[in-house]
């Protein structure tokens, strides 16, 4: 025994008083979790029997091989949306941060359409790369930008410049697309937003930056929560904030990032689950980021399970449909006043 | 005594001169921004890719009948040029009002959705109804009106905060319907739907001028009959109140702001971050004070130099006004951000 592992002993963090027992939530969610992925993998355009699923010589399990695919992408998506949209609300202590407003999709479809219609590159591994560089200058430019003058990047600059520079890039893209017809007929499937029809090479591809950015952002998560109490606080506490807000705008990138360049701009996930988590599990970014991880997949893969059967025969993206699960969840807890100060 | 007296006479000649600065600065702002405007519209008409002298321009719009010169002129370049300024001012002052009335720099009509409702009416009018002209106008209107009821229901008025959240939700999601829309459309329907989205003037005639002219002319007095109590109402809801400004003002006045708006996006297009743009560029002339009009006459400057920009300067491609103004607009604004000209009231 040697005299490091006496002081290792953590001290047991009290319990928020909001929110039920960690117990109960956790069970919860993994709860909510199983339902939706055997939701997705036996509802669909064809409803099937749960008995194909492991069954390799049932008459449906093609389909299921081609929903696992689905669902599995749909739950690495929705992880790293809503993870990103919490560190983002952590990190700018704004309750409007969102991959969507700070301008990381916008930086993303700009720099497609660019490689697309410049490049000629028609892949969408190869102009996924695009994606995610666009994504992360986005992201990079953004906090530049609002850290000028004289009190640093307060959440209303931040978010100004970050609405500043999606809306400049959407029109660029709109421009660039009103001029190469050929890159709007790839780049508007892209666009609505959707994990359909992407095979495993482009998860497997994508898979590393999404675990980086988790671990990363599960990491960070004690430094988030020091930044919730003001950069001088922070600091008076012994984080040392330029370092920290390196590392969670790393992670941020990585996840928002990469998810947008797959999958299009799904752009509710990372503004309302982080909402709805902190309304569960309390204020400690500590269970936020991982709660909001497994809810962000549950919301993905739920939405997507519904576009398929909403108008049948054809299929509603998931960009729409968790979209319109994101404004009625938003507009309920606005219209409660359940929209915490953060 | 007379020592008090003297001390308040010399405390209303302090006043007076603190109010003097101001107005002055206002009417240097406005007259500065008159002949930008006037300057602006004299190269649109009389320059681009054929180019009039000025005692030409007045033979011909006082009925001197040139061949082709006339009808370009009388056709092309005045109408969009009267459209340019019109739809200009309708942006500048109906975003210039929303971020007053709503004390938010961030809430100006393009981030509450109000453009994005008329838009998305525009779109699914053009796409599945297959309108054109007046009734894609119409439904245009309609959606703005729409969404802008739907978000002052939600969000309410108090705190900026909460209205502007609500407002970027539902831009959210009608984008996607958006999208959703044009993923499923023809591709020529696209093409049509995407000129339109971009925002720009190239469509302008005489009808579409005369439009929007009338609703002008039946917007701007209750405008400037509602502007009264501004001021006032910029102070908080309770304060406006008890300076005798009734609470319907700024929800009047929204609605006027929301009308204008909706009338420009149903001419023009949504023309990116004019609405936005305006406000914050007019009040950083002003020295940090709101000023309406200067807004409307800085959102007409804008548009007439970057239609003209767009149209001319860039290569042979014609870049629609929208584009050229979020192009622009954006390091503009973020420029101004990065200087703190907006931050002082950034709260």
């Amino acid at each position: 025994m040697t005299a490091p592992e006496l002081t290792e002993v953590p001290a047991e963090p009290r319990r928020p008083r909001t929110g039920p027992p960690l117990g109960r939530s956790v069970a919860i969610v993994i709860a909510a979790l199983l339902l939706a992925v055997l939701a997705s993998m036996l509802v669909g355009g064809n409803m099937v029997p749960p008995a194909g699923i492991f069954d390799t010589d049932h008459g449906d399990h093609g389909i299921f091989v081609k929903r696992w695919d689905r669902t599995l992408f749909g739950l690495a998506v929705g992880a790293a949306f809503a993870v990103a949209g919490a560190c983002m609300q952590g990190l700018t202590r704004n309750p409007l941060a969102d991959p969507g407003l700070l301008g990381v999709n916008a930086g993303a479809a700009f720099a497609m359409v660019t490689a697309i219609s410049f490049l000629g590159i028609h892949s969408l591994g190869q102009y996924l790369w695009f994606g995610f560089l666009g994504a992360a200058l986005a992201t990079l430019l953004v906090h530049f930008v609002a850290g000028f003058g004289r009190d640093g990047a307060t959440p209303a600059k931040l978010t100004i410049a970050g609405a500043a520079l999606g809306a400049g890039l959407s029109s660029w893209t709109t421009g660039l697309l009103l001029v190469d017809r050929e890159a709007v007929e790839q780049i508007r499937r892209w666009q609505v937003g959707t994990v359909a029809g992407r095979d495993s090479d482009l998860l497997l591809t994508a898979l590393p930056a999404l675990v980086v950015g988790i671990v990363l952002a599960l990491a960070m998560t004690g430094a988030l929560n020091s930044l919730a109490l003001g950069d001088d606080l922070a600091r008076g506490l012994g984080r040392r904030t330029g370092l920290d807000r390196i590392a969670i705008g790393t992670a941020i990138v990585l996840l928002a990032g990469t998810a947008t360049a797959v999958a299009g701009p799904i752009a509710f996930i990372g503004l309302v689950v982080p909402h709805v988590v902190r309304r569960f599990v309390g204020a400690d970014y500590r269970r936020i980021v991982p709660f909001s991880a497994a809810y962000g997949a549950v919301l993905v893969i739920l939405a997507d399970t519904v576009g398929r059967v909403i108008l049948p025969p054809s299929e509603v993206q998931v960009g729409v449909t968790a979209t319109v699960v994101g404004v009625v969840a938003l507009i309920w807890m606005v219209t409660r006043g359940r929209v915490a100060a953060l | 005594m007379t020592a008090r007296l003297e001390e308040y006479a010399a405390d209303t000649g302090l006043v007076r001169r603190a109010r003097r600065g101001p107005r002055r600065r206002l009417t240097v702002v406005l007259a500065g921004l008159g002949v930008a405007l006037v300057t602006c519209f004299a190269i649109n008409v009389l320059l681009g890719d054929y180019t009039y002298t000025i005692p030409d321009f007045f033979r011909i719009v006082f009925g001197a009948d040139i061949p082709a010169a006339t009808y370009l002129l009388m056709e092309s370049k005045l109408p969009r040029a009267i459209l340019a300024i019109l739809v200009g001012l309708c942006f500048g002052a109906g975003g210039a009002i929303f971020q007053v009335t709503l004390r938010n720099p961030l809430a100006s009509p393009d981030i509450v959705g109000v453009t994005w409702g008329a838009s998305a009416a525009g779109v699914f009018s053009v796409l599945i109804l297959g309108f054109t002209g007046p009734s894609l106008s119409a439904a245009a209107v309609v959606g703005a009106v729409a969404v802008a009821l739907l978000v002052r229901a939600v969000g309410g008025r108090a705190g900026g905060q909460r209205i502007v959240l609500v407002g970027v939700a539902i831009t959210a999601a009608l984008t996607s319907g958006i999208h959703y829309l044009l993923s499923r459309a023809s591709i020529w329907d696209v093409q049509v739907a995407l000129q339109w989205l971009a925002g720009s003037l190239h469509a302008a005639d005489w009808p579409r001028v005369r439009i929007v002219a009338l609703c002008l002319v039946v917007l701007v007095p209750c405008l400037i009959a509602l502007t009264r109590g501004m001021q006032a109402t910029e102070l908080g809801d309770d304060l406006a109140a008890g300076l005798g400004v009734s609470r319907r003002t700024p929800d009047l006045l929204l609605l006027v702001a929301v009308l204008l708006v909706a009338v420009a996006v149903a001419a023009s297009g949504p023309i990116a971050f004019l609405a936005f743009m305006a406000g914050p560029t007019a009040m950083a002339l002003n020295a940090g004070r709101p000023t309406i009009v200067g807004a409307a006459l800085t959102g007409a400057v804008f548009t007439l130099a970057a239609d003209f920009v767009g149209r001319y300067l860039i290569g042979d491609i014609n870049v629609p006004v929208g584009v050229m103004t979020g192009a622009c607009g954006a390091p503009f604004l973020l420029w101004l951000l990065a200087r703190g000209a907006t931050g002082k009231r950034a709260s």
